[in-house]
């Protein structure tokens, strides 16, 4: 035992090591795969255009086209980092999309007779809230799991979204706070207010994961339950809030694609949307049982997202292949990531 | 005491293993162990928690890979790129814990599971159910091939495992604590068939904790601690004091016997009166001073763990009240105890202890960080602070505060999971299991720990299986036995002899002949058995009435 000392030490600072690459790989994993995409798509756009890979004339790295990307990015975002939330539970929210459709198309009706953003964003914000605490009290109160509870909201809000709308398209083509999606100049230039949004519940989601009592909570309800519990840790509020939170956002989101639109279908608004943001959550490298992951990691998956869907227009490539290549991407980067990772964190 | 030479003068061995090692990273799990079967012979293997039986085990059933140099001979011939089929084809059969059965298969089915007879590329149920039929009557079952697996008892089920062994023509079976889900009845039938077994020329390796059934089973016993092989002895060499003093290796009771018992001076902090849910825990009345150790020990399933999740609000109870310092306090969940001082290290540290992916700082926080936060945000140089002075104080080995608990070996995450607690600065502190699966060093340094507890003050339960570990660390010991407290030992009585006693009081077809065996100086055991019901302050020897 006490011979094995000194080599122990030495194995300990080489586990140090390893665990700070390992974090740092867990949270930045996907970058240099973003970088790479954002130069492959400078390269193709320029072929594209001039039949040369003449990285100089490329479409995607301009400073036209970035904003452009950014904007893309920042629904998808909000969505996966209230899905960040739900995920690092363990749980999963299917039900995003449909509460995005649902808050949206609220929003949009109450501006028909008061066209004033003080009352239509929030209300926007609190139907989102309201349906993510029905989910949150039906699977922390009643222990159900969260893919049905989320999976029969999914389709019963979708529902709720239609009949709302009287089953048409909802139009106020004079949104009080539609200037956020187009001509509100923000502080950073031409990035548009969305983006601005999104960065900001990026940050804030940041910070209560990392700097709060709470966000040490919701690890520990993903990582242990059962430790969670006997720790004195309120599991039921802990499930309540994340799942309370994911709706938030989801409003946010829809309140964010009403003013982009400004208008809102009850059938087609947000549709799928859940899928997007569950992969973001996942090449960001949070892991799927729970415990493992950041909220940084998703900005970067949502961003890997929107990359690949600007950068394939402008590489010229048909929207049938373009789904081909995001599913494909999506997993050879899990997968990539699972190779280097091998050993180290749980899936 | 060394190895015996026992064997059946005139037959071979059936299975040799040589020199076995297992390394994992970090820890040596076995290192040289030799061990030596006979056919038609019962060999009890025994040894403390960790001391690498199962390890063992799964390196012969091909489950773990020994380290090179170790060689397994089966009836003579090498096993050779040892796996799980390989090991079973050599004829060798487990029995684990988990019993590993396909619940919605019939017997027959489960019975030839991998080796189906087929009969023009299927399955042919008809030759199934028929060669079930004969291994089932063999052995006395009384259920059909037909049956559903789910649909039987443990007992049963554990009974098709074995038939499942003998259909293979297995010449080596391993059970691994065959009867701690069994009761007393359930387990003379398994003894009648290990015996009918062993008449009939299978070598069995029996992994038990239980003494008596050792003692009443096997030809022969070999020890393991600390993943070395001690000795073999013979059944007729066997008393529980060469076994236990083969399985822990020194004097352990008084290597970790305190010097002097200490004596509550103080009233109770913690009373407990009249606990039970009346079905698994019943009627458990205590008091708990400021500065004791109190133990409490029993057999499995006598209900220790049951009662303090309930004291500390984990499980629901029905029954009975607590007071803590005098004050009555409603528990109704984990939080309520740590808000009025109680806390309760689990014995399942995996599994409900500590968060393996999070760093030894987050754990060591867990629970204070709430109290440390302003307005719900961390104070993480408070964090850091008290992280630093834990690994100080519980000179927990761990390379800085940010490594993930889940790289700790069992004593380093014990110790992070004893200072989550010790944050909060408990007035009563309950201890399952406390040295669970952690190496002798971080034992002796836990049992430190516990000792400067109390010494601060604090009142300290501990729940141990390790009869050693109870009676070195408690000033006093209650014993539960079938949910309901039995008796309390103190002062000089406190030996495992007496612990065992009221433990087993119930057991007595075994337990009472070999605990009269051992009793050096104490007390007839047969007389307290007899008498059922121990009424406490009945118990004989030197220790005054005391009132529950």
């Amino acid at each position: 035992m006490s011979t094995a000392n000194p080599a122990k030490s030495e194995a300990g600072s080489s586990a140090l090591a390893k665990q700070r690459m390992r974090s740092f790989m867990q949270t930045a994993g996907m970058l240099p795969v973003l970088v790479l995409l954002a130069i492959l798509f400078q390269f193709l756009s320029a072929y594209g255009d001039t039949g040369t890979f003449n990285f100089g004339v490329g479409r995607f790295l301009t400073s036209a086209n970035l904003p452009v990307v950014a904007q893309l990015a920042s629904i998808n975002t909000v969505l996966a980092t209230g899905m960040t939330f739900v995920i690092l539970t363990g749980g999963i929210d299917l039900s995003v999309g449909s509460i995005l459709a649902v808050s949206a198309m609220a929003s949009l009706l109450v501006a028909g007779s008061v066209n004033y953003s003080v009352v239509t964003v929030p209300i926007g914000l609190l139907v989102g809230l309201g349906f993510g605490l029905v989910n949150g009290t039906l699977i922390s109160a009643l222990k159900l799991p969260p893919f049905i509870v989320t999976l029969g909201s999914l389709t019963a809000v979708r529902g709720l979204a239609r009949l709302f709308g009287n089953d048409t398209t909802v139009f106020n083509s004079d949104l009080s706070f539609a200037g956020i999606a187009n001509n509100i100049s923000t502080p950073l230039g031409d990035i548009s207010w969305l983006a601005v949004i999104a960065i900001v519940v990026v940050a804030a989601s940041w910070f209560t994961l990392r700097r709060t009592v709470l966000g040490v909570h919701i690890y520990a309800v993903g990582g242990n339950p059962a430790a969670a519990r006997l720790s004195g840790i309120k599991v039921w509020f802990v499930l309540l809030f994340v799942y309370g939170m994911s709706g938030l956002l989801s409003g946010l989101a829809g309140l964010m694609q009403a003013a982009q639109l400004q208008s809102a279908n009850g059938l087609q608004l947000g549709t799928g949307y859940e899928l997007d943001a569950i992969a973001a959550v996942i090449l960001g490298g949070t892991s799927f049982v729970g415990g493992v992951g950041s909220v940084i990691g998703t900005l970067i998956g949502a961003l890997i997202i929107a990359v690949l869907a600007n950068g394939l227009i402008l590489a010229g490539v048909s929207d049938v292949w373009q789904y081909i290549i995001k599913g494909l991407v999506i997993i050879g980067a899990v997968a990539l990531d699972r190779l280097r990772n091998q050993g180290g964190a749980r899936t | 005491m060394n190895e015996a030479d026992a064997r059946p003068a005139d037959s071979a061995p059936i299975l040799e293993m040589r020199n076995i090692s297992k390394t994992f990273p970090g820890v040596k799990a076995l290192s040289n162990v030799n061990l030596t079967i006979y056919p038609g012979e019962v060999h009890a293997l025994m040894g403390e928690n960790g001391a690498g039986k199962s390890t063992l085990m799964k390196t012969l059933s091909g489950a773990y890979q020994a380290d090179p140099g170790g060689e397994i001979r089966i009836a003579g011939r090498p096993m050779k790129a040892s796996g799980p089929i390989e090991a079973r084809e050599a004829g060798v059969s487990i029995i684990y814990q988990e019993l590993a059965l396909a619940p919605n298969l019939t017997v027959a089915e489960n019975i030839y599971l991998n080796r189906e007879p087929r009969r023009g590329g299927f399955i042919d149920r008809a030759a199934m159910v028929a060669g079930s039929e004969g291994v089932l009557q063999r052995l006395g079952a009384t259920f059909t091939p037909r049956t559903l697996v789910g649909s039987l008892s443990i007992a049963e089920q554990q009974m098709v495992e074995i038939c499942r062994a003998v259909h293979a023509e297995s010449k080596i079976l391993v059970m691994d604590e065959p009867t701690t889900a069994l009761s007393s009845r359930e387990s003379e039938k398994l003894f009648a068939i290990v015996r009918q077994l062993r008449r009939e020329g299978l070598a069995i390796i029996y992994i038990s904790h239980r003494m008596a059934e050792v003692y009443e089973l096997s030809d022969r016993v070999s020890v393991l601690r600390d993943g070395q092989y001690v000795g073999t002895i013979l059944r007729s060499e066997m008393t529980p004091e060469v076994v236990v003093k083969m399985m822990v290796g020194r004097d352990l009771s008084s290597f970790y016997k305190k010097q002097t018992r200490f004596r509550p001076d103080k009233p109770p902090v913690l009373e407990v009166r009249n606990i039970g849910d009346g079905r698994r825990v019943r009627d458990v009345s205590f008091d708990l001073h400021p500065g004791e150790v109190l133990g409490l020990a029993g057999l499995v399933g006598a209900g220790r763990t049951e009662m303090a999740r309930m004291l500390f609000g984990a499980d629901p109870r029905t029954t009975g009240e607590i007071r803590i310092a005098g004050r009555p306090v409603q528990i109704r969940s984990p939080q309520d105890a740590i808000d009025v001082g109680l806390v309760y290290l689990t014995e399942d540290r995996k599994a409900e202890g500590v968060l393996l992916d999070m760093s030894a700082k987050d754990n060591i926080n867990l629970m204070i960080c709430s109290k440390d936060a302003r307005a719900g945000v961390l104070d993480l140089g408070k964090a850091m602070q008290r992280c630093r002075d834990a690994i100080a104080a519980m000179k927990i080995r761990v390379a800085g505060p940010e490594i993930t608990v889940g790289s700790l070996s069992g004593g380093n995450q014990q110790k992070c999971l004893l200072s989550r607690l010790l944050e909060t600065r408990p007035m009563v502190l309950i201890l399952d299991e406390p040295t669970r699966g952690v190496d002798i060093g971080a034992k002796s340094e836990i049992y430190r720990i516990i000792d400067d507890l109390a010494k601060g003050g604090a009142a300290v339960l501990v729940i141990s299986s390790e009869l050693a570990e109870v009676v070195g660390v408690s000033d006093r010991v209650i014993v539960m036995r079938e949910g309901h407290l039995e008796g309390e030992v103190r002062d000089d009585d406190i030996n495992q002899e007496a612990i065992i006693a009221l433990a087993t009081a119930a057991a007595r077809t075994v337990a009472s002949e070999e605990v009269d065996r051992s009793s050096a100086g104490g007390f007839d055991l047969g007389d307290q058995a007899a008498a059922g019901e121990v009424a406490v302050g009945h118990n004989p020897g030197a220790s005054r009435p005391t009132r529950h």
